[in-house]
């Protein structure tokens, strides 16, 4: 007889109005060690953890900590328990220091007095993240700090609480590739302390060196658990999607036509001196570490941000877009990253958000024509396969592959002749990035020139014809053909120059 | 679809619509005269210098936006257009000439908060804060704090004037609202409006010119503050320094209790009319009902407070 898991979910149920979030799900976590979870959009992981944080209340099932049932009916409850989430937007109060952060809630007080012992209180900050192996200054505003050590503040807050259980939802990505080695290093010291992860992630390269067991689920139902090496990743990839994807990247012939788009000596604060030819049919990948300068670039070219210097010429004519509104008319397109901040009008339904970078299309007079207006918008959503009850639908509601369609579904709805894609599968399932590459070398056999900016360097290699490689603002490299290789792309991406 | 479409209409705009229409039914059945046309008109006509304002204010809010300043610009620009009809003109040019000028001060003035908050990037809470108290100052200095008197006759039709009965301040208020509604819902103008203030940075990068799109509205709240402040001074046939005191929040409370959120994105110009036409029937219910004025005020404070509770209860 083993000593009882410290989590044992058993057959836990959450009905929605029409929907089966999750039916019937088991899930165990033993004592320091990393459960992946993994599945599409949609498959029910957001729920399991809102239920085991208690701010959702589950219709079925039983869940017990250390052999106890427990009642989780209140986040309170999860916290009494030993239950915390690290959310991919933190929690943190950005003008408070890492001690006041760490501590929020829970302030060492002078004994019988209200006022706060700022000494004991640093001193308890500086622990917890001793623990962690970091050392911050206790004293900074948490909004001064980069995304990773924000993110290790929220760690070391959910430590100072004796959590035991600690659920992360897509820690990595906002996050550099150094930055994840860090966090997997805190995770390793969590793991000793002997505190049970359950790890979130779509990058499957990382449940694979950080994941003990993995959990698939699919359409809200339990698919698969089993030791990490007892799986490949085609065989994660085939139980997460349900079948078997041939070719995890669709590669299109290319069919390079004239030069579409050049960048002469590209220059901001943050991008250096960067010329790059791109043509028509051309995918054309935009590689490096976070922060390198590709969305930048980007910006630059679609207007957003203001150029120091350098030329751009479109289709064999000098261009100065001063705004995105002049860059669009000029026929240039940008997707940006985090669909839900730079993307979409959340109050707005799925029709108006695709017709909004175009609304000249459907105008009678001065007046919008609705019934155009939605017939377009159909049409590129019953295209895209956006899943909804109609285009009616505000886009707030849809899971995050639907709402990166509706994003390019408005793209799609203007004339552009340039796409840029930054981060366009960030945070969205298997069986979606397919359909997105495949829309990508849809539109390039159109015609359309693509540049693809990707922190997935195997998705990059897998569909662009070549690979731009940017470190610190510079253009290092171009590479295509044979010389395209991960080893390539990552020496260029830091900085040493062939 | 359409089943869901009306329920959310019933429970959304038209949820403030119902307890319009329970509080008119209330006071039709406390007063015999409450539900007369000589009071209706009436009512329609006291809510009509706010109601105008709100409209212009439903637009700003749309955007995340307020604008102070429209109770002073009600003041400055009564007064800068009867002292332009009092300048000698042939009266009938006077007139003309005095509303464009009214009308001036308000599109300069919304132009120049509209050019503050889109250039320097300063909050519009803080640009009318400022436009208001130095509206509000150049009304008393221009006058040098006295009423503009004795003005023409055909100046008071504006204000006093009935077209078929109908007070001609009430026909201009229903006329804006009208234009306010289609220009909303139906133009890009309109679209841009709820595109800027649901997501301002993601509505740059979708090609909008949210700079142009947020002078605009000021532009046209100042506007319509002006054409109230026109209203007003022809109705107490005089440009008086200290009118429109406090107005702005007589106006944002008539939005808000209209279902706009603060917040900005999403609102209606149909909740906003509402909004103002229960704030006013209340108003009036209580006059007829002789509720002594200070109570009034505890009732309808109380009111709005009321009604945008409801409107978040229904929202979660």
């Amino acid at each position: 007889m083993t000593a009882a898991p410290l989590l044992a979910l058993r057959g836990i149920t959450k009905r929605y109005p029409g929907v089966t979030a999750l039916g019937g799900v088991d899930f165990t976590l033993a004592s320091g060690e990393v459960n992946c979870l993994v599945g599409e959009n949609g498959a029910g992981k957001s729920t399991l953890i809102k239920v085991l944080s208690g701010a959702v209340v589950r219709d079925g099932g039983t869940i017990a900590v250390e052999g106890e049932e427990v009642q989780l009916g209140a986040p309170a409850d999860a916290a009494r328990l030993g239950i915390g989430v690290i959310y991919q937007d933190f929690k943190l109060v950005p003008a408070l220091s890492v001690a006041e952060n760490i501590l929020l809630g829970s302030e060492p007080v002078h004994p019988r007095t209200p006022l706060i012992d700022r000494a004991a209180m640093h001193e308890r900050a500086r622990a917890a993240l001793a623990e962690l192996g970091e050392e911050i200054d206790t004293a900074l505003p948490v909004g001064r700090l980069s995304v990773a050590r924000q993110q290790v503040v929220e760690i070391a807050r959910a430590l100072s609480r004796n959590v035991r259980i600690l659920a992360m939802d897509e820690p990595t990505a906002p996050l550099t590739e150094r930055e994840t080695e860090g966090l997997f290093r805190v995770i390793r010291s969590l793991k000793a302390r002997g505190v049970g992860i359950i790890y979130i992630s779509h990058r499957l390269e990382e449940i694979f060196e950080v994941g003990d067991r993995v959990t698939v689920l699919r359409d809200g139902a339990l698919v698969h658990a089993c030791g990490i090496r007892e799986i490949d990743r085609r065989g994660l990839i085939r139980a997460m999607v349900g079948r078997e994807l041939e070719n995890e990247y669709p590669r299109a012939a290319l069919a390079r036509g004239d030069e579409i788009l050049r960048l002469e000596h590209m220059s901001s604060d943050r991008v250096h001196d960067v010329s790059l030819t791109l043509y028509r049919g051309e995918i054309l990948g935009l590689a490096g570490l976070v922060g390198a300068g590709r969305s930048e670039l980007a910006r630059l070219v679609f207007g957003a941000d203001p150029r120091t210097g350098g030329r751009i010429v479109m289709e064999g004519r000098a261009i100065a877009p001063r705004s995105p509104y002049e860059a669009i008319r000029e026929g240039i397109g940008l997707l940006t990253e985090d669909r839900n901040r730079y993307g979409l009008i959340m109050q707005m339904s799925i029709r108006e958000n695709i017709s909004l970078a175009n609304l000249r299309a459907v105008l009678h007079g001065p007046f919008i024509d609705r019934r155009k207006e939605e017939t377009a918008a159909r049409a590129l959503a019953d295209d895209l396969r956006i899943k909804a009850p109609g285009t009616g639908t505000n886009v707030e509601s849809l899971s995050g592959g639907n709402r990166q369609k509706v994003v390019l579904a408005r793209w799609l709805n203007t004339n552009a002749r340039v796409l840029i894609f930054d981060e366009p599968t960030a945070g969205i399932d298997v069986g979606v990035k397919y359909e997105i590459y495949t829309l990508i070398n849809r539109l390039a056999a159109g015609g359309i020139g693509v540049i693809v900016i990707s922190s997935d360097l195997p998705e990059l290699l897998g569909i662009c014809h070549r690979v731009a490689v940017m470190c610190e603002g510079r253009l290092t490299g171009v590479l295509s053909g044979e010389a395209a290789t991960q080893e390539a792309v990552m020496t260029h991406a830091h900085g040493t120059r062939p | 679809m359409n089943a869901r479409r009306l329920t959310e209409r019933l429970t959304g705009e038209f949820g403030i619509g119902i307890a319009f229409i329970l509080e008119f039914l209330l006071f039709a059945l406390l007063s015999p005269y409450f539900f007369t046309s000589d009071n209706l008109l009436n009512v329609t006509l006291q809510a009509s210098i706010t109601a105008i304002i709100a409209a212009g204010m439903t637009f700003v809010i749309l955007t995340g936006g307020i604008d102070l300043s429209v109770g002073s610009l009600v003041a400055f620009a009564g007064i800068v257009a009867t002292s332009t009809i009092k300048a000698g003109l042939p009266p009938g040019a006077a007139v003309v000439a005095g509303i464009l000028a009214g009308w001036a001060v308000g599109a300069l003035s919304g132009a120049f908060a509209g050019f503050f908050i889109t250039r320097f990037n300063i909050a519009p809470f803080i640009v009318t804060l400022a436009t208001m108290t130095i509206w509000r100052g150049a009304a008393f200095v221009w006058t040098d704090g006295r009423p503009v008197w004795e003005l023409p006759e055909a100046f008071a039709f504006l204000g006093t004037g009935r077209l078929l009965a109908v007070p001609v301040p009430s026909i201009i208020m229903v006329v804006t609202f009208l234009v306010s509604h289609i220009v909303l819902t139906r133009t890009r103008f309109g679209r841009h409006v709820y595109a800027v203030g649901g997501n301002m940075e993601a509505a740059r990068l979708a090609g909008i010119r949210t700079g142009s799109v947020l002078r605009k509205v000021y532009i046209l709240s100042g506007s319509l503050a002006a054409l109230s402040g026109i209203l007003l001074a022809s109705r107490m046939n005089s440009g008086q320094p200290n009118a429109g005191v406090a107005y702005e929040l007589d106006v944002i409370a008539a939005v808000v209790v209209g279902g706009t959120s603060l917040a900005g994105g999403t609102g209606s110009i149909v909740g906003t009319f509402i909004g103002a036409m229960l704030i006013a029937v209340l108003r009036n219910g209580l006059n007829l009902l002789n509720v002594n004025s200070y109570v009034q005020q505890v009732i309808v404070g109380a009111v709005i407070l009321l009604a945008v509770m409801l409107d978040r209860l229904r929202r979660h």
